[in-house]
């Protein structure tokens, strides 16, 4: 038996346990069990219809935009279930921010698309918001490339600058997690390679939990990966690990290409 | 269960007889070796020299075939596993070709002045063959058991050729004349032992290609603890 002093106890960020999630009458999630670690990478892979989308919606009560939506069990986050009405829904939207697979800039400039955030949080002299959008750009890996057209349209700018600067707006307000469901899917190989970069440099500083259809970018991009199917959490490990030697044969099926 | 992508099954099932063929010149080469230098058969001699030949054609094809699986497949899990297994089985399978090469260059140079007697040669000849043929069918089949055999039957090798090396050096020093066959001999037990340090570590790939563990490098206690799911 490893000797548990000789580990470093892992930072948990959010723990999920026993989630079961209901479209209506019909369950898509089957008591989910899982710890998302601090300053890391997990990815959530499956085939589609598998349930991961409909789980990282939880986290930050996205499906209280539908009625009939219900999540049950528990995700901890500092302490509190997020599942729990009693905790405000603006806040945890601030701390676990979102992107999606389609880019979704407002319809605003490059600077009202970060500025619109922050200024629904505080209230920032302009010197200060000027600051602040320069740093969340910066962060985003766009300002280079936007600095002397930030009045410029937030939806001219290309595919894989309008994630980047989606993903700035989510930063801009300083989360604590990051959620991305598919944040590539719709960009050509340069531009994932782009944002790929910067999940590598960002989980420095927050926690990011991404959806992806990709195997080979959760095996790039990830330290821990989950493998969903059919709303049931098959297994959950460290990256390296789960794509060289999965503990479930549905794993190895599923990551080797031999679905039936 | 299949791959969706029926092409890759039949990549990876060539890549695999190809492999075994390779394997299969190999045993003959160690064969046809030791057996040229029992018999100074100079014919058989030169005969696998030359054969080594193609087991090095086979080597440089059998590395395209395992770098175009790598670049189009991307391999994960127990296939992935079995590529970085197979590389390493190739390059094995390629020096035990060069040193049955070698014990039958040996046989050459010593033509003039052979060894009186052969000592233990043929009896390691034969153990070693077989440990080759072992870890050939351990490959063939993902026999773990076999591959086990395979690595705890090593030992009796290196006792062999301590023992043989042991006998020559007393020929060498009672008869200054004998020292040049004698010395030949020596490296054809050494080339021997190494062919068997391969098929050993043929069949540590094995192992690692079927349950994922890696146990080169390990004691044998270790390896068997290892692969009864005991935490090491």
């Amino acid at each position: 038996m490893s000797n548990p002093d000789n580990e470093k106890q892992p930072d948990v960020k959010i723990t999920v346990r026993n989630l079961d999630f209901y479209y209506g009458d019909k369950q898509a999630l089957f008591g989910n069990t899982l710890n998302i670690e601090a300053n890391k990478v997990t990815a959530f892979i499956g085939p589609s219809g598998c349930g991961k989308s409909t789980h990282i919606r939880c986290y930050n009560r996205m499906f209280n935009l539908y009625k009939g939506h219900r999540g049950e069990g528990e995700i901890l986050f500092d302490g509190q279930n997020v599942l729990d009405p009693v905790v405000p829904e603006l806040e945890l939207r601030k701390r676990i921010g979102m992107i999606f697979q389609k880019p979704t800039p407002f319809p605003m400039t490059v600077y009202d698309n970060i500025a619109y955030g922050l200024k629904l949080h505080g209230n920032y002299p302009k010197s200060e918001l000027d600051g602040r959008v320069e740093k969340a750009l910066q962060d985003g890996a766009l300002w280079d490339e936007v600095k002397d057209a930030l009045h410029k349209a937030g939806t001219a700018l290309s595919g894989g600058q309008q994630q980047r600067l989606c993903i700035a707006r989510a930063i801009a307000v300083q989360p604590e997690v990051i959620l991305m469901d598919e944040p590539c899917s719709a960009l050509d190989p340069i531009a994932t390679a782009k944002i790929e970069e910067l999940i590598d440099e960002l989980k420095r500083n927050y926690t990011i939990v991404m959806v992806t259809h990709s195997m080979q970018q959760a095996a790039r991009v990830s330290d821990n990966t989950a493998f969903f199917y059919m709303g049931k959490l098959i297994e959950f490990g460290d990256t390296g690990t789960l794509f060289t030697q999965p503990k479930e044969q549905q794993t190895e099926d599923y990551i080797t290409g031999r679905f039936g | 269960m299949q791959h969706t992508m029926k092409r890759f099954d039949e990549e990876m099932g060539q890549l695999k007889e190809h492999v075994l063929s390779m394997g299969g010149l190999v045993e003959k080469a160690i064969g046809d070796a030791v057996q040229s230098m029992l018999e100074q058969d100079e014919t058989l001699a030169m005969r696998t020299i030359d054969r080594d030949r193609a087991i090095n054609a086979l080597e440089v094809q059998a590395d395209e075939m395992t770098r175009d699986i790598l670049v189009r497949r991307q391999p994960a899990a127990g296939d992935l596993r079995f590529i970085l297994a197979i590389i390493k089985v190739i390059t094995d399978l390629e020096r035990m070709g060069d040193l049955a090469a070698g014990i039958a260059q040996g046989m050459i140079r010593g033509g003039e002045k052979p060894p009186k007697n052969f000592s233990n040669l043929d009896i390691m000849g034969e153990k070693v063959q077989r440990q080759v043929h072992r870890a050939l069918d351990a490959l063939s089949r993902g026999d773990i058991d076999l591959a086990m055999t395979v690595i705890e039957k090593d030992v009796g090798i290196d006792t062999l050729y301590k023992r043989m090396y042991r006998e020559l050096l007393t020929y060498m020093m009672e008869d200054a004349r004998s020292i040049t066959s004698s010395i030949i001999l020596s490296n054809a037990a050494k080339n021997l032992e190494r062919i068997s340090a391969h098929a050993t570590n043929i069949a540590e790939m094995v192992i690692y290609m079927e349950k994922g563990h890696d146990i080169r490098h390990v004691d044998h206690d270790t390896a068997a603890r290892i692969l009864n799911g005991e935490d090491i």
